[in-house]
């Protein structure tokens, strides 16, 4: 059984839709990228596979033992955050909370697990600094870390390089890649870097007026694909 | 200084000077509290509007010559901080202007109602300590002050309790939603938390001024510390600091109670910013 599956999902908010009908499934072990024009809905669509918009119409349906409070989210940030009074450690271990229950404290473990999840991004030597003296790609790595902590199964990434420059984009997508390659973690990420996502990524769901979902070479052999992808080429090019 | 010592002294020995102090005391270490995460979350006028919301309610109470009017003051402004904060995504009408309206709207329906039925001999007077606090000491009756006592615990209990969610919550509320947490039920708590400190704030230092006493011990933490443990209870600190001495000051200078601690407050927060620029 797939670890994510969507039949006929229509979603949206404020009772609008803005899409309906949307079949799509990730296995464990997958990286699939959501790409799609700007306003096309991406961001709505993880919002509703967590549970964050409730969902107009279809099903979504968890295999996998994957539980609804097991998926490691690392949404776009919010301005507020940028200048928020927070350790790194503390924002880490938040990630931790779905572990806590009722219990009103972290223990052990969970200090240890958020301890040696900034280890994995490589931020352990700035735990005890503040999150808003960090650049915008240490920021993403915490966040990362702190998704981490919430999930061994399954990241959602809403454009986890957005304002980051070349080398720290880089450096995402490897941290991102590994992830999936060596600890088997599944990953769906938004993107707007098209050639990164045809790198990186297994699967691809493209959304918008025209849907596609398929691998990765079925979606360069298609219309849309080829489209979109000389699309993004030209962008990069101006 | 003999002298001020003896003022003092001399002050201290009447009951309800004591009360004062103990009450301020818990009014500013709750209101403190809460001030952090409004701070954060750019509600930092919530405080301002469900004060006037209060405002409004107690000259509605006091027209209805109701005799106990805080059984009619908390539950109004506990359903106001709920529509604002809780229906706050959905809304019409965005945040800081729904807030602006409720707060100029509950002000000016309550001094016309005030205005028009009062049958006070000192309405200007009645309308002042409502707005600013009580002129000189504060006067609260014992039941009063164990009420205080009582909420106040409550607030610190409850803050210290989800100190961990009401972190989540404050710092990203969607992430803390996907892993589970009941983030409106959070909001929902913190949402009559923040009126029922207000209520009880408003004896302290009136409703125009409560916004100093939750945004300033927060704004000054955040000058120096880093880390939200740390602007926690440094905004603690400072703002039961700035209670304790404004109230005394306030009793030894013969100036407002209210007035005196927010002007301490201001002190703080200049003095925070320059230890802040030291530090960096």
């Amino acid at each position: 059984m797939a670890m994510l599956t969507c039949r006929d999902l229509s979603f949206g908010y404020d009772g609008h839709s803005i899409l309906e009908k949307l079949n799509f499934e990730v296995n464990s072990g997958d990286y699939l990228c959501i790409v799609g024009e700007n306003g096309s809905g991406k961001t709505t669509l993880i919002k509703t596979l967590l549970g964050l918009h409730p969902r107009l119409g279809g099903e979504i349906k968890m295999g996998d033992g994957l539980k609804k409070n097991e998926i490691g989210y690392l949404p776009q940030q919010t301005p507020a955050q940028r200048d928020f009074p927070a350790s790194v450690f503390e924002v880490v271990l938040s990630g931790c909370l779905g572990r806590c229950g009722l219990r009103p404290f972290y223990n052990r473990e969970e200090k240890a697990l958020a301890a040696a999840n900034l280890e994995r991004v490589g931020m352990a030597e700035h735990s005890s600094r503040s999150y808003r003296e960090l650049s915008g790609g240490q920021q993403q790595r915490v966040l990362l870390a702190r998704a981490l902590c919430a999930t061994g199964k399954l990241l959602l990434l809403d454009e986890p390089v957005a304002g980051l420059d070349p080398a720290m984009t880089a450096e995402m997508y490897h941290l991102i890649s590994d992830l999936n390659g060596k600890d088997g973690i599944t990953v769906i990420m938004i993107s707007h870097d098209m050639a990164s996502a045809l790198k990186y990524a297994t699967h691809i769901l493209h959304i918008g007026k025209e849907i596609f979902f398929g691998t990765k070479e079925q979606y360069l052999g298609s219309d849309l694909g080829l489209g979109f992808a000389a699309r993004g080429e030209e962008a990069e090019h101006e | 200084m003999n002298n001020l010592w003896n003022t003092l002294s001399e002050a201290l020995s009447f009951p309800f000077v004591r009360y004062a102090l103990v009450a301020g005391v818990l009014i500013a270490l709750c209101s403190s509290l809460i001030g952090v995460t409004l701070v954060l979350r750019r509600f930092s006028f919530i405080g301002d509007g469900l004060s006037h919301v209060a405002f409004g309610a107690m000259a509605i109470a006091a027209v209805l010559h109701m005799t106990n009017d805080m059984l009619f003051v908390l539950p109004v402004t506990v359903i106001c901080a709920i529509l604002l904060l809780c229906g706050g995504q959905k809304a019409k009408i965005k945040g800081d202007a729904s807030i602006a309206m409720l707060s100029v709207g509950a002000l000016a329906v309550g001094y016309l109602l005030m205005n028009v039925f009062s049958t006070s001999s000192n309405l200007s007077g009645d309308v002042c300590s409502t707005l600013f606090g009580s002129v000189l000491y504060l006067t609260l009756s014992g039941t009063e002050v164990w009420l205080c006592v009582i909420l106040s615990l409550v607030v610190v209990a409850v803050f210290l309790l989800f100190y961990n969610k009401i972190f989540a919550v404050t710092f990203d509320e969607d992430f803390a939603r996907a892993t589970g947490l009941r983030a409106s039920l959070y909001n929902l708590m913190l949402a009559v938390v923040i009126a029922v400190v207000i209520v009880l704030a408003m004896n302290l230092v009136g409703s125009l001024l409560i916004s100093a006493l939750v945004i300033f011990p927060a704004v000054s933490a955040m000058r120096i510390f880093k880390n939200f443990k740390a602007v926690t209870v440094c905004a603690a600190i400072l703002s039961v600091l700035c209670a304790f001495l404004g109230l005394l000051i306030s009793i030894v200078a013969e100036t407002p109670a209210g007035a005196t601690i927010v002007c301490a407050n201001i002190l703080v927060f200049f003095l925070c910013s320059l230890v802040g620029r030291k530090v960096r």
